[in-house]
């Protein structure tokens, strides 16, 4: 018998689809449900308001991320905003039989740091939460996206999920990366050449021998990114070291399970032959380290690069919002971002907060000094990545140097939980969203790499990390 | 937020043609503690929307009076990209329209649209153009669910929706109250997925982090 060859989606799609709707629509079967405090008590609120019920709380994971604070010496109630948040999530999740973490528990962290941690994310399955970030946990072959907090609710009770099956794009990474260059300047050098919508109504599959290369962390950071892409859908084949990867963590499978579980997914990639609608390919030794210049991750360059003109602009409307974005950011056109004084530095970002990313970030820092001038972060992505770190002593290379040593939380990313850079201040920052105002009202963001933002840390300035 | 019924749509058109306008520009997120409409359509476009004092910004299209009322918005390539907040549709809804056109919308945001009854409707770039040329001498724009076509003047094109969404749109069908109705079907698949697949159904919790027995 001839079978036509299959992608990795069409691997995990076809077995999840409950229903054929016609015209691509599907109703597809949810496997895991992640909720955060920010967009999961409304979804669970919205349940009890209709008077319905969650259908598999222990397909579910709630943990408070968005809203907790990142003080040292936290307690639940320590953010404002967050308190009558978690308060809601935590009494909604204990009705409902779900478990859930908060700022005090040993689980908490990011949700898409701290749930595949706590190996809750597997290959081959099915994973929402109501953030469009989940893509990050395709990185373990998992089809994992973000949906609106009604679709939330909608999947907690009936578990499955009005979807259209994506196009299909594969993306072959080769070569080696460079010094002081990572998954995150291939991430921002792939959205600054293709552009912030290349990637809409597409599932993105990572292959090729540089994926292959890169650690489990790597592939989180490469994933967590396609939604900046446009993409809701990132995910690249378990293989060997996917596997060594769960294994043993509290929530994977055990016994004849796990066997079983292996097995399948030895099968999970796709055929030689699969068709995608689009196919590219990227040399990782030609990427340079990455920052952006502007209020889209697509506004990136490299680091030894000049902020464009607007008059390059492929149309008049990019041209303006070009303008728009280099007055915002008080860059000027045609000038080096090299130099350019920054007043804070984050660490942290479900994009770049694992141990490695802290390791590379450590690697800079260690022996240096932050100036005066500049504020620098740390922000572990999980309290078990912050207790990692602490064993090994990275806390207090960060410590040593003048960062801040914070608790686990999304914290400048997003500016919910008082965590904010002030209006006009500068920011370097390894998270993944430099839109405007996204780290506090009139906060400007440079996006870049652990090994970047460290560098500029220690400098003062952008800088290029190669030359630390 | 349960939707409206949605058939025809005839009004003046806003053109707000910036490409890449993320769910963090049209809601700012501790503006997302209110769930209501009409207050997050205050906030709605905050960044761009208002000066450093509060002030609504002249040259702001959304704050030109003549627009007032408009149901339908011209926006830019990758409309609603980022951050999968639904409150930023909500917000869109609160300012009163219930038809978005553009190049490209993020995925998120179209699928948040669909679930609360706003139609996303993708045309090409240059026949936003034509359509903004027109809205913005105030000529009126029809969105035609049923034909899927939309006009201005006697220029029209077709757009794509799935039958299921048009049917959805048409009659104010809640996407809960679709997938609830089907629950035998998903019960069926579940029983079979949990002999076929064990693996894949979480089994246990460990010490330390125990929330109870499996029910099964």
């Amino acid at each position: 018998m001839i079978l036509t060859p299959r992608t990795l989606v069409d691997k995990i799609w076809e077995p999840h689809v409950v229903e054929d709707m016609g015209d691509g629509w599907a109703l597809l079967h949810i496997d895991r449900h992640l909720l955060h405090d920010l967009s999961g008590p409304g979804s669970l609120v919205d349940i009890k308001r209709r008077g319905l019920e969650v259908g598999q709380p222990k397909q579910v994971l709630a943990i408070a991320d968005h809203l907790v604070s990142t003080e040292p010496h936290r307690t639940a109630e320590s953010s404002p905003v967050g308190a009558p948040m978690w308060a809601v999530l935590k009494e909604e999740t204990d009705t409902a039989g779900i478990e859930v973490a908060g700022a005090v528990d040993p689980g908490q962290g990011i949700v898409h740091v701290a749930g595949p941690e706590q190996g809750f994310v597997l290959p081959g399955l099915t994973v929402i939460c109501g953030d469009s970030h989940t893509c990050t946990n395709g990185a373990l072959g998992a089809l994992a996206f973000g949906v609106g907090s009604s679709q939330s609710a909608q999947a907690l009770v009936t578990r499955v999920l009005l979807q259209r099956r994506p196009r299909q794009m594969r993306v072959t990474v080769i070569g080696t990366f460079g010094t002081a260059t990572s998954a995150k300047d291939l991430a921002l050098h792939l959205i600054s050449t293709l552009g912030a919508s290349a990637g809409v109504g597409y599932a993105i599959e990572y292959a090729g021998p540089a994926v292959t290369a890169m650690e489990i962390e790597q592939r989180m950071t490469l994933c967590n990114l396609t939604v900046e892409l446009g993409a809701k859908f990132g995910l690249i084949a378990p293989d060997e070291k996917t596997v060594a990867w769960l294994e043993g963590r509290r929530l994977t499978p055990t016994g004849a399970d796990w066997i079983e579980a292996c097995a399948v997914w030895q099968n999970l990639h796709s055929d030689p032959g699969a068709c995608f609608d689009r196919e590219g390919q990227v040399d990782a030794t030609g990427v340079e380290p990455m920052v952006t210049w502007g209020t889209s991750p697509e506004h990136a360059i490299p680091i030894t690069g000049s902020v464009p003109s607007p008059s390059d602009a492929a149309n008049s409307d990019q041209g303006r919002s070009w303008s728009d974005a280099q007055d915002y950011m008080g860059v000027a056109p045609g000038k080096p971002l090299i130099g350019t004084p920054v007043d804070w530095a984050f660490i942290g970002s479900c994009a770049n907060s694992r141990l490695s990313d802290l390791r590379a970030a450590a690697e800079i820092v260690r022996g240096q000094r932050v100036p005066d001038s500049v504020t620098a972060w740390v922000v572990p992505g999980s309290e078990q990545v912050r207790r990692d770190a602490e064993e090994e002593g990275l806390d207090r290379i960060f410590t040593e140097a003048g960062f801040a040593w914070r608790r686990s939380g999304c914290s400048l990313c997003v500016a919910a939980n008082g965590d904010r850079v002030p209006s006009g201040a500068r920011c370097v920052s390894t998270s993944n969203r430099n839109f405007v105002g996204r780290q506090g009202p009139g906060a400007q963001t440079h996006l870049a790499s652990p090994f970047t933002a460290a560098a500029a840390a220690i400098a003062g300035r952008l800088v290029d990390p190669r030359d630390f | 937020m349960t939707p409206a019924s949605f058939t025809v749509v005839r009004s003046r058109a806003v053109p707000l043609l910036i490409p890449n306008i993320d769910t963090d520009v049209i809601i700012r997120v501790e503006r997302m503690m209110s769930q209501d409409p009409d207050t997050l359509a205050k906030w709605a476009f905050e960044s761009i929307r208002y000066d450093g004092n509060g002030a609504p910004r002249e040259d702001f299209v959304l704050n030109d009076p003549e627009y007032v009322g408009s149901e339908v918005l011209l926006a830019g390539d990758n409309f609603g990209c980022g951050s999968s907040r639904e409150p930023a549709v909500w917000a869109v809804m609160g300012l009163g329209f219930r038809c978005v056109i553009a190049p490209s919308f993020g995925d998120i945001f179209a699928a948040n649209c669909l679930t609360n009854g706003v139609l996303p409707v993708s045309l090409s770039a240059h026949a936003i153009e034509q359509l903004a040329a027109g809205a913005r001498r105030f000529e009126e724009v029809t969105v035609d669910l049923p034909s899927q076509e939309v006009w201005i003047g006697s220029h029209s094109w077709t757009f794509e929706i799935g039958r299921v969404h048009k049917l959805m749109l048409n009659d104010a069908l809640d996407e809960m109250a679709l997938a609830i109705r089907r629950l035998e079907v998903v019960e069926r698949w579940e029983i079979r997925d949990r002999h076929e697949s064990a693996w894949a159904w979480m089994q246990r919790r460990h010490a330390g982090l125990d929330t109870g027995e499996d029910s099964l």
